[in-house]
């Protein structure tokens, strides 16, 4: 198993916001973590590499313990999230933006990245902020690449951009489990879920309340309409 | 006033300028990263300043002060910074209170060592006297700071934009949470750039020290001037920070022949002018 989950709880000061969260990525596998807004996605996705005020629970990458960690520890042994608000740093160049994150130990060295993502290499000279939503999500997801993960965190990656570019970015994402990378993918979008994932937990008040494989979650009617009805679209 | 008079004035003012923004890039960094507001920066600077002047007395040897005097400060501050650290997460009324009471356990030793009286620290024997620019005569120590602490900006440029240290530090004036989460170990970068604001402060005070002589109350005096010129120039801005100091320098200088008593309220004016005009500085962001 990559990625082992065991009774994870999270708290923001006395709000006891992730109860009990227990749930796993295998080696290659694109795993979706679905649930309406405030269920406690994005605070699991943080819980992992450390980046929560409290939590409580077992969290194992690999076989190793990881929960006691620090974040930038959790990040070195291959874990890399990319976060909602994408974390581009707005002052420094797209090349910059890359440059800080590199390691030598990964599969991907500066010019495979910009083989992937060819718009990123006309853009490298600019600035963070001068990107569109479309161009930081690629940069954020080529940073997190170029740092060589194990395990990619995806935090609402289609959220707010065009439809060809979350086509672009389906393309992405199932190179980067060909190369071997497992994905945990949080989305409010269904069929981009739909299309990657190999299994999908459903998140609801900070709890999974479903869990099911790819053909399973076709047919889960009853709880797509119950947990996700109001974030479907 | 005649035009040599002027010009003295104003390449006075950027030999200050280049001192006071050494003093302020410190601050500025320090503060765009941890978050942190240190009232005892100026201690800093202070504490380089009387160095310089105990290794002048004791050796005759400038040089030495030059270059032990911000290295010994570095060192103190590399290896205070992890207790200081207890500080970030503070509320900043509480951050300003203990580094004030630092700052001032700190001017009081120096009291104590020395004694409240100012003292000269002689400039170093190859850099007494004037330079002659046909009619232009220039004090050549004076001179010497100006380039010196041009090159001195120059190796911080290439630092700060050329490196991936200083790449790392501009995207943690943004989000040092996004910078941890790439894998770097944040502590490290804050002990670091700790230690490098404490020394060019250090550094500046030594510089500053045969141009104005030491006095205890020197480092409260480059803390409220270097506050300035971060408000003006922007936190965390290299540039800033250059064109604040220099600005801050020149008006000062020159205000100095117009309206002494006034030289130091113009600086403040000049602050206030600039956030009337630009709220996040010269070259701040929101
Ligand atoms: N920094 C925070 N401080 C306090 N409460 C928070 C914070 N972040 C999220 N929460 C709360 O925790 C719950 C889960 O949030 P989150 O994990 O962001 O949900 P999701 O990503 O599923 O939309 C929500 O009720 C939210 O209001
Ligand atoms: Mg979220």
């Amino acid at each position: 198993m990559m990625l082992t989950i065991d009774g994870l709880n999270a708290y923001y000061g006395k709000s006891h916001v992730l109860q009990g969260v227990s749930l796993t990525v295998d080696e290659g596998e694109i795993v979706c973590l679905l649930g309406r807004n405030g269920a406690g996605k994005t605070t699991t996705l943080k819980s992992i590499v450390g980046a929560v005020p409290t939590r409580t629970g077992r969290i194992s990458f690999g076989d190793r313990r990881i929960e006691t960690l620090r974040t930038y520890e959790i990040a070195r042994l291959g874990v890399a999230l990319v976060p909602e608000q994408r974390g581009i740093f707005g002052l420094l160049t797209v090349e910059e933006n890359l440059a800080i994150a590199a390691r030598t130990a990964s599969q991907w060295n500066l010019a495979a990245i910009y083989r992937m993502f060819p718009r990123l290499e006309e853009r490298r000279r600019n600035r963070g902020t001068a990107l569109s939503g479309g161009e930081q999500q690629m940069l954020a997801i080529a940073r997190a690449l170029i740092g060589g993960p194990r395990l990619l965190l995806l935090d609402e990656p289609t959220e707010g951009l065009a439809p060809v570019i979350v086509e672009e970015l389906m393309t992405i994402v199932g190179e980067v489990r060909r190369a071997g990378v497992s994905v945990l993918l949080v989305e409010q979008n269904l069929k981009f879920c739909e299309a990657l994932a190999d299994r999908h937990y459903i998140l609801d008040q900070g709890s999974i309340v479903f869990t099911s494989d790819r053909a399973g979650f076709v047919s889960a009617h009853a709880e797509r309409e119950r947990y996700l009805a109001v974030a479907a679209y | 006033m005649s035009v040599n008079l002027l010009l003295t004035q104003i390449v006075n003012g950027l030999g200050i300028g280049m001192i006071y923004f050494m003093i302020a890039i410190g601050l500025s960094i320090i503060f765009g990263i941890m978050h942190f507001i240190n009232i005892a920066h100026g201690a800093f600077y202070l504490v380089g300043a009387y160095l310089c002047y105990a290794l002048v007395s004791a050796t005759g040897n400038f040089w030495l002060a030059l270059a032990l005097a911000p290295l010994a400060v570095g060192v103190v501050a590399w290896l205070a910074e992890p207790g200081v650290r207890r500080l970030y997460d503070l509320p900043a009324s509480l951050q300003i209170l203990a580094t004030l009471g630092l700052a001032l356990v700190i001017q009081e030793a120096v009291i104590l060592i020395f004694d409240p009286l100012g003292k000269n620290v002689a400039a170093p024997a190859g850099l007494r006297g004037a330079a002659f620019f046909g009619s232009f005569v220039y004090p050549k120590y004076r001179l010497f700071v100006i380039v010196f602490t041009a090159a001195v900006a120059a190796v911080l440029w290439f630092l700060l934009e050329r490196t991936r240290y200083g790449a790392v530090l501009r995207a943690g004036t943004e989000s040092m949470q996004t910078v941890e989460l790439l894998g770097i170990d944040i502590s490290r970068i804050f002990s670091l750039t700790f230690a490098v604001g404490a020394a060019l402060t250090a550094l500046s005070g030594v510089l500053a020290a045969p141009i104005r002589g030491v006095e205890p109350f020197m480092g409260v005096e480059a803390l409220s001037i270097a506050f300035v010129i971060v408000v003006i120039g922007g936190i965390g801005s290299f540039t800033g920070a250059l064109a604040g100091g220099l600005l801050i320098g020149v008006v000062q200088s020159v205000m100095t022949t117009f309206w002494a008593a006034g030289a130091n309220i113009m600086i403040y004016v000049a602050m206030a002018l600039i956030i009337l005009v630009r709220p996040h500085g010269l070259l701040g962001r929101a």
